[in-house]
């Protein structure tokens, strides 16, 4: 569908408009982080221990710097004052290992940085690099969670023999009643793979240090410039104001950029010790080895219900594969997953035991959905094998235990107040976009002809718009700017920093509907911690959830003000600001929000009380998170040959409270849903036992091609947020978090006639083929 | 070491002096500047550096700077006319067929070549013809929207 045309009158939120961030974008003339260019910069390669775990008996650097064009080499034994690479999760109880920058006599996990070189070109760079020795003593590792907590493992940490770097314990309600009472428990062991984020654009930084002025400007591909300026302060013991973080354009994030990294730190160290600017890009080697991965759980579900498909309570043991560090989220992440385990169901007796556990892998962190994707994938895939446990179809099991529209908000037994909702209307819908019936009489004549079809429900909801601060670690409100110059142009900044996400589309349609002006007349700056006031980021499907508000709020401020100084030029007392315009109510007569504007800055003449100038900021604090929902159906159809899996039909409709621009919503979706197809069918990191990852590039990693994605046939409701003016929720996550389990119902769906009841993601063809031999997948 | 290249690169001809290693997606954006065509993985799987070298879509991270000598380089800077975007430059943005945006020049430089081997494609070919190219953020689907659009273009 073509992009609507806007006339003047028409209200800009709601439509599909093609985004203003994209010529740029299509020509080329983007900024991302390896486009920046800068007189005499230099290039830096960091040296990596190829081993998982090994103790570093020297490092011979001679050679390295006795090569032309190498200035400097730098080794644990130099950085070891920086830092340390920063947590900021704490749960009660954790083990939080020292995170140096550069390893100082120990390696962790295959990929861990041991030295970095400096050259003034970055070929000489990776020359050197190969130039460094480094005596290593190899010893056992372990790559494996569940194996870690056996007796005997290696331990990641020698400090730590049982490699648990947490327990944590949540109950609701009273489950033991629930189960006592139980007429049927169904039990299932559910994984939830280790995955790689992927994003096309690796991580990259530039440092540039002006040794004048005792400043530093760090340029990084990252999601979060305002705590990564906080945080990198105080690893380098930088005042804060002598340090300015850039987020240039940024190449996708899916949460592996909502962090703070060891190089990033490690350039602002070379940086100032070299007094010239540096550059460091990760190559997709590195990134896959040395960026957060994410998901990682082994889970033990058990599910209590009575014989009519009313669930009762449900009990999970939830082992999270940590790898060996403490990334700035990772212990947080599995919690996220307890918090939504009840899904959207009412049932409110839950017990949920996670064990962290180290060990010798790159560590795991916030991956799209962070912590949901895992839930909503063990709460409906556990649906599911009730639903068969009791021959009841998937969908009446679900409507059957759905929070009823008027149970809202309803508080859940993990301690959430679930902000509204009408479940039964996404699946209704895509019920219908199924003619689900229709499907099922095909499934009936297809298994009839020995064919292998499968139809797969979830029914999902998610945690969004991080959140009410006393729930975040660092502060869940989000800031907003709004500035009009004195000819009446509007700049908004905001703290939430895309990356892909189109806000500088969607934040000037809100802010234009608001001033009533065109889209033209706004642009959205973003990502620069010179240029916009303090913010958290984008993550969490939070950038429109928590940052849209902030900028409403910032609007309705300004507009008081505008009011007043029109007041004033109209010489009245009764003055309405309409289509960015002024409007004496009684005389009729009007200013335009450019002599607004511009009187304000002239300022011959002040309304009382006010000063000049025509800028608001406003700090939102969301009263609560939002939480989206939506059902998606998969159809599948599995080759009985060769194992292999066709979906040939996947409708997604999801309810992400009010939508500002269809067109990027929809992209949320697919997007969402490829990387949910992704861990559903063919995406694993994958680990040997000495901790050596073989899925190390995209050759032996794979994410989603044109080829291997279904049409998804993406549809809504909406079903407004009462947490925020602009009723929003948040739509970055949903498909991920949809998907998995629908795509695993459908092909166990398919299976099921040869008594397959389970089957792990991701369902390779070979798995498929084992358990269709009889074997176990 | 180093070897005289004379490559023309949209429309203008650069002389330089190369280390024969030099990759030619290297030489494009740390030599000339030309920072549009991206890296993403060095290892001819992404498809983000992919340029035109005498008319073919190539991915220039596995080709070195020498081999393009005497050849035609097209990226997509050079790729609108005088400030008129290309039909593919075109339904791209209209359709949406971009999130982050990193993918984009050597998704469309692709997308371009499909086009004039195949001016009315069906989705499956599509697919097929962008399969060199990866995109983690839009699921394909708008870029699928957006070459069928531009084919509907460039065929009136």
């Amino acid at each position: 569908m073509a992009p609507t045309i806007i006339t003047k009158t028409e209200k800009l939120v709601g439509q599909r408009i093609r985004r203003k961030e994209d010529p740029r974008l299509i020509t080329g003339t983007a900024t991302y982080v390896d486009d920046i260019q800068m007189q005499g910069m230099h290039h830096a390669c960091i040296v990596r221990s190829p081993y998982a775990a090994a103790k570093i008996a020297g490092i011979d650097t001679k050679a390295a710097s006795a090569l032309p064009g190498v200035v400097a080499v730098f080794t644990g034994a130099d950085t070891k004052d920086v830092g340390p690479v920063p947590c900021g999760a704490s749960l009660p109880g954790l083990r939080v290992p020292y995170h140096h920058i550069l390893a100082v006599d120990r390696t962790y996990f295959a990929g861990h940085p041991v030295a970095v070189v400096v050259a003034t070109d970055r070929y000489i760079a990776r020359d050197g690099a190969e130039l460094v020795e480094v005596d290593y003593d190899p010893l056992p590792a372990v790559a494996d969670p569940e194996k870690a907590l056996e007796a005997g493992a290696p331990a990641v940490h020698p400090e730590w023999a049982d490699n648990i770097a947490f327990n944590f314990h949540q109950e609701g309600g009273d489950t033991a009643k629930a189960f006592a009472e139980a007429e049927v428990v169904v039990k299932q062991r559910i994984t939830s793979q280790r995955l790689i984020p992927t994003a096309m654009e690796t991580r990259g930084v530039v440092a540039d240090y002006n040794t004048g002025d005792e400043a530093l400007t760090v340029y990084s591909s990252t999601q979060i410039p305002h705590l990564l300026r906080t945080l990198l302060a105080q690893m380098l013991g930088l005042p804060e104001h002598h340090l300015r973080v850039v987020a240039p354009e940024v190449g996708g994030g899916f949460g592996s950029k909502l962090n703070v990294y060891a190089e990033e730190a490690l350039m602002g160290f070379v940086a100032m010790r070299i007094g010239k600017p540096v550059k460091w890009i990760e190559s997709r080697r590195e990134n896959y080895l040395c960026t957060i991965h994410g998901r990682g759980h082994v889970d033990y579900y058990e599910m209590a219900a009575r014989k009519d498909g009313t669930i009762l309570g449900l009990r999970l043991k939830l082992i999270q594969d940590l790898g060996a560090y403490h990334q700035l989220l990772t212990p947080a992440i599995p919690t996220l997953s307890v918090l939504m385990m009840p899904g959207l169901y009412r049932f409110k007796n839950i017990q949920a035991d996670i064990v962290g556990v180290f060990t010798n892998c790159v560590p795991t962190d916030a991956y799209r959905g962070a912590g949901r994707p895992e839930a909503t994938h063990g709460i409906e895939r556990m649906v599911d094998i009730l639903a068969a446990e009791l021959k009841m179809d998937p969908v009446e099991i679900r409507m059957k235990n759905f929070i009823q529209p008027e149970e809202f908000p309803f508080a859940t037994a993990t301690g959430l107040i679930y902000d509204s909702g009408n479940y039964d209307a996404p699946l209704k819908k895509a019920l219908e976009l199924a003619d689900y019936p229709g499907l099922r009489r095909r499934q009936a004549e297809a298994r009839k002809q020995g064919k292998l079809m499968g139809v797969g429900v979830s029914t999902y909801g998610e945690i969004c718009a991080f959140g009410p601060s006393p729930a975040t670690p660092a502060g869940g409100w989000e800031c907003a700017t709004v500035k009009i110059d004195p000819s009446g142009k509007v700049t908004v900044g905001t703290g939430a920093s895309p990356h892909g996400q189109g806000e500088e589309t969607t934040f000037a349609q809100i802010a234009a509907d608001e001033l009533g002006v065109g889209m033209d007349d706004v642009v959205v700056v973003h990502g620069d911690t010179a240029v916009v006031p303090y913010g958290i980021g984008t993550f969490g499907s939070r950038g429109t959830a928590v940052g849209g508000p902030a900028l409403y709020y910032a609007l309705q401020k300004l507009k008081e003000k505008i009011k007043k100084f029109g007041a004033m030029l109209l010489e009245s007392e009764d003055v309405t600001f309409v289509e960015g315009r002024c409007v004496c109510n009684r005389s009729g007569k009007s200013v335009s929000l450019a002599e607004v504007a511009g009187a304000s800055y002239r300022a011959m003449k002040l309304p009382p009380g006010e000063d000049p100038g025509m800028q608001a900021t406003y700090f939102w604090e969301p009263p609560n998170f939002t939480f989206p929902f939506g059902a998606h159906i998969v159809v599948t159809e599995v080759d009985a040959d060769t194992g292999k899996i066709a979906v040939s039909r996947y409708i997604a409709v999801d309810d992400c409270g009010k939508i500002i621009n269809p067109l990027l919503v929809d992209g949320q979706v697919h997007g969402g849903v490829a990387q949910g197809l992704g861990q559903a069918l063919f995406e694993q990191a994958v680990y040997d036992e000495n901790g050596q990852l073989l899925t190390g590039e995209l050759m032996d990693y794979a994410i989603p091609k044109a080829t291997m994605m279904p049409w998804v046939e993406s549809h809504h409701t909406e079903t407004p947020s009462p947490v925020n003016p602009l009723g929003v929720k948040g739509v970055g996550e949903a498909g991920t978090i949809g998907c998995t389990p629908a795509v695993v119902n459908s092909v166990v769906d398919a299976l099921s006639v040869l008594g397959v009841r389970h089957i792990d993601m991701p369902m390779t063809p070979e798995k498929i083929w084992t358990l269709l031999q009889g074997g176990q997948a | 070491m180093t070897k005289s290249i004379c490559v023309t690169i949209n429309g203008s001809s650069y002389a330089n002096e190369v280390e024969p290693r030099l990759l030619l997606i290297h030489y494009l954006r740390d030599v000339l500047g030309l920072t549009g065509s991206h890296i993403g993985c060095e290892t001819t799987l992404c498809g983000a550096c992919t340029v035109e070298v005498d008319g073919k879509a190539v991915k220039s991270c596995t080709m070195f700077a020498v081999q393009a000598d005497g050849k035609h380089v097209l990226t997509i800077e050079g790729l609108a006319n005088h400030g008129t975007l290309h039909p593919v430059q075109e339904a791209f943005w209209n359709e949406h067929g971009l999130q982050c945006g990193f993918c984009t020049p050597g998704m469309i430089l692709a997308s371009k070549q499909l086009l004039e081997r195949n001016p009315n494609p069906s989705e499956g070919e599509i697919r097929h013809g962008i399969e060199g190219n990866l995109c983690r953020c839009t699921g394909y689907q708008h870029i699928v929207n957006a070459v069928k659009s531009a084919a509907a273009k460039m065929g009136v």
